[in-house]
């Protein structure tokens, strides 16, 4: 039996990717970010998300793409895994598919910008093809799930 | 069934329980006999073995139920108080707050079965009860339970909550009768519930059900298989029984078996069997739960237990949440009021609204604020339990005098200032107070007392620990010092003795001639003092020679909300806490040197470092058209260390809530968290210890 998931999908340079949706917590428009020193450099800065201050990814640098200019489809998905809020800056989403787990292709090796150790596997629906990412990866949360 | 949503409320009850329990424990030991306490005690053990056995917590019931049983002696008189006793219910309590910890922690009570402390419990009471035939006496029902008829073998898969035995034991005084009734519906029975319903329907009408398994809300849910047993009161007899539910349809077979009063299962017969086929039970993995925990992955069963994992509650009174509810529907209507209020016309009126909702908003301030607040009883509690189990061990008699116990603090506070309240208390007991021979030497009292007081102090709390015992030898210590390296010998000489306590705080510092299991491994009040700085406040030592010493903390009544100082740095806005500033100067460029590639001012006529907080916090720079030859800089200072700060501009002092910055980025060099201002964007706020390491180097 195959089971079905939800995927929030968004694009980067083009590309389709997908997160579980149980992980996003709101997609917001782009606002005002305050910088943090000494942090990361794809770190793009912090927000004021209804009181709440979340650190937010330039996904764009995350996978050294190039800086786009600052188009008007462009969100920020926040996402909550493990108690922890973060944003990713991505070019643009708006749209929610339901892909089948065996519809998932687990070995593939892509020609893509984003390493391979970062890609959960590739979705195919209705000809598409929907990049699933470890989000634990490319949040580097290796060390928090750690101590966890 | 989904045991989760429970879990909150079941450790926190079961915290409070086991906190009377503990301090009733304390009470027997210095009373030895009290009715009333006993029955207290006894009450705990019980309603702690109801709710972990319906948590599915089997250790703990199995525990609590032997606790029961020798309390339970006790109050009746037939036995005892005697050290040994307190001891093991002691022990006991230790377990208990163990499993609870456990469960808290990890979502599960754990292996241990505590079968060593069940039997010193047993033993207790058999040694005392020896042909005892009171009816709560096991040993008649495992005896029975050997050479029982059927009736018994069908029951010994279930184990009767103790109401349950005690109400078919007082039906039979009654001349009632009990039944265990085993119902199996027709496989083709398609409303299992609505049929098992009327056939319960049937039977109440003629007796009660004091007993069913599964449950009755299971059996409405259809939770069940085929087959249900039920025990049921009633002063009928069979036969008539078996004729009133003899036409429900589509049930397959009804077995009535009358129960004499020994062969109601304890919960002690499915114990005693739970002990020995442990093994065999488990490779079979028969039950249920087992095969659906096994048919789990191991990662699965991972995720099962993080969920077991709780959060952090705080208990709030009532009254104070309609207190906040009050003031949110007041911000509520403030709200319409300034949406009616046309601001050309009503400019005075919405003057007037925006003053009324400045004093809502601080009203709320402190709503939300009390709601946070916990009394310091709940850190107290456990101290009396530790220097009871401390002069025991040390051979000292130490009376604990607690006050101000209802002061009341933030969750947050609670939970940081116990380990360096058991320090200083320990540090008390160990090195403060004398040995009892010593003591009488010197013409003091005996027992030695620690005091331990907690009041609130305008925007603070003080918690004082105060003991009456030698003294800070400010000799030794200053002596201890200079072995260890951290004062010259010139200091040594020269040092007054309120600096010298200051050296206890010192990292690496212990007076103890001798390395005691409790204090002086190394890590010492340097520990103490961290934390409690950490936490925003302040400890100060004060002894005399021979009367005793006495440490004082401060701690700010809140940790979320602090008073700041804004300032910016080119285009951005950062905010560096008040207390760690010392002053605020103007120093003109000329007079910064540099000094081995450091930036030294001479100010006061003392050399201040300089730092520059854009350079600190690699802000940008910016083309600017005039650059002014005054800096401003901030003097922050940490301990008796300062630096000065160059900033741009000063916008000025602020109450600022502190927020996190998130788990993700924790350990952000220079940053302690963030806060937002009142143009909704966020501003930093500024580290300034990290800046001392740095200059350090």
């Amino acid at each position: 039996m195959s089971q079905t998931q939800q995927y929030v999908i968004f694009k980067l340079e083009g590309e389709s990717y997908g997160i579980p949706i149980e992980y996003v917590k709101t997609i917001e428009k782009m606002t005002e970010m305050t910088r943090v020193p000494n942090a990361p450099e794809y770190l793009a800065g912090v927000i004021n998300l209804r009181g709440e201050v979340v650190p937010i990814i330039n996904m764009r640098k995350r996978f050294d793409l190039p800086e786009p200019s600052g188009a008007e489809e462009m969100r920020t998905i926040i996402l909550e895994l493990e108690e922890i809020s973060v944003g990713m800056i991505v070019d643009s989403s708006s749209e929610v598919l339901s892909i089948e787990d065996s519809a998932i292709d687990q070995t593939i090796s892509l020609d893509t910008a984003v390493q391979d150790e970062h890609i959960r596997g590739i979705g195919k629906i209705d000809e598409r093809m929907i990049i699933l990412l470890n989000l634990y990866k490319v949040l580097q949360m290796e060390d928090s799930e750690k101590l966890a | 069934m989904d045991m989760n949503q429970y879990l909150d409320i079941f450790i926190e009850e079961t915290k409070e329980h086991l906190q009377t329990m503990n301090e009733i424990l304390l009470k027997l030991e210095s009373f030895t006999y009290d009715k009333d306490l006993l029955n207290e005690m006894f009450r705990i053990a019980h309603t702690i073995k109801g709710m972990s056995g319906t948590m599915g917590y089997n250790n703990i019931a199995g525990l609590t139920h032997e606790m029961e049983n020798v309390l339970d002696l006790i109050r009746n008189d037939e036995l005892k108080t005697t050290e040994e006793i307190v001891d093991i219910l002691f022990e006991c309590f230790d377990q208990l707050e163990g499993y609870v910890t456990n469960i808290e922690q990890e979502g599960s009570e754990g292996e241990n079965q505590s079968d060593e402390l069940i039997a010193s419990l047993e033993s207790i009471r058999l040694g005392k009860t020896v042909g005892d035939t009171s009816p709560a006496e096991p040993e008649s029902t495992e005896g029975q339970a050997g050479d029982a008829s059927d009736a018994s073998d069908m029951l010994s898969s279930l184990a009767l909550p103790e109401h349950v035995r005690e109400a078919a034991a007082k039906s039979r005084k009654d001349g009632l009768s009990s039944y265990f009734i085993k119902t199996t519906l027709d496989e083709k029975c398609m409303l299992k519930s609505a049929r098992a319903y009327i056939f319960i329907n049937r039977l109440e009408r003629v007796g009660e059900i004091v007993y069913s398994n599964p449950s009755i809300e299971d059996i409405e849910d259809e939770n069940f298989d085929l087959s249900f047993e039920l025990l049921l009161i009633s002063k009928e007899d069979q036969d008539y029984l078996e004729k009133e539910v003899d036409d429900i349809s589509e049930i397959e077979s009804i077995e009535f078996t009358e129960l004499r009063e020994q062969e109601i299962p304890t919960q002690d017969d499915q114990k005693a069997e739970e002990n020995e086929p442990k093994e065999s039970e488990a490779k079979q993995s028969s039950s249920p739960k087992e095969a659906s925990e096994e048919a789990m992955t191991p990662k699965q069963k991972q995720e099962a237990v993080k969920k077991g994992k709780t959060g952090k509650t705080v208990r709030v009174d009532i009254d104070r949440l309609d207190n906040l509810m009050n003031l949110v529907s007041e911000l509520i209507i403030i709200k319409t009021r300034l949406e009616d209020a046309d601001g050309k016309q009503d400019a005075a009126k919405v003057n007037e609204t925006t003053e009324y909702l400045e004093r809502i908003t601080t009203s709320l301030h402190d709503a939300v604020m009390k709601v946070r607040m916990v009394p310091i009883e709940r850190v107290f509690n456990r101290f009396p339990r530790m220097v009871r189990d401390l002069s025991k061990d040390l051979g000292k008699d130490i009376q604990l005098d607690m006050a101000g116990k209802e002061t009341e603090v933030d969750r947050t506070v609670i939970d940081e200032i116990g380990d360096p309240l058991i320090h200083l208390i320990r540090n008390s007991i160990d090195h403060g107070i004398e040995a009892p021979e010593v003591r009488r030497e010197s013409g003091k009292e005996v027992n030695g007392t620690v005091r331990l007081e907690a009041y609130p102090d305008g925007n603070t709390v003080v918690i004082e620990v105060e003991d009456d015992g030698k003294g800070i030898d400010v000799k030794k210590v200053k002596e201890k010092a200079f072995s260890k390296g951290l004062i010259t010998a010139e200091q040594k000489e020269q040092m007054e003795d309120s600096d010298a306590v200051e050296l206890l705080f010192t990292p690496g510092f212990s007076t103890a001639d001798k390395v005691s299991d409790l204090s002086g491994r190394g890590v010492g009040l340097d520990v103490v003092k961290t934390k409690i700085e950490s936490l925003g406040g302040d400890i100060e030592v004060t002894s005399e020679p021979g009367v005793g010493s006495k440490s004082v903390i401060r701690l700010p009544l809140t940790l979320a909300i602090i008073q700041a100082l804004l300032v910016k740095v080119e285009a951005e806005k950062y905010a560096i806490p008040l207390n760690t500033i010392k002053e605020i100067t103007t120093i003109h460029k000329d007079k910064i040197r540099n000094i081995q590639g450091n930036k030294v001012a001479l100010y006061r006529e003392a050399t201040l470092p300089i730092l520059k907080l854009s350079e600190l916090l690699s802000v940008p720079p910016q083309e600017k058209e005039f650059e002014d030859p005054d800096h401003t800089v901030v003097i922050i200072r940490k301990g008796d260390k300062t630096a000065g700060i160059i900033v741009d501009d000063l916008i000025g002092q602020q109450e600022i809530v502190i927020k996190s910055l998130g788990k993700f980025l924790n350990n952000i060099e220079g940053i302690a968290g963030a806060t937002i201002l009142g143009n909704g964007s966020v501003a930093l706020i500024v580290d300034t210890n990290s800046f001392f390491r740095k200059e350090g180097k």
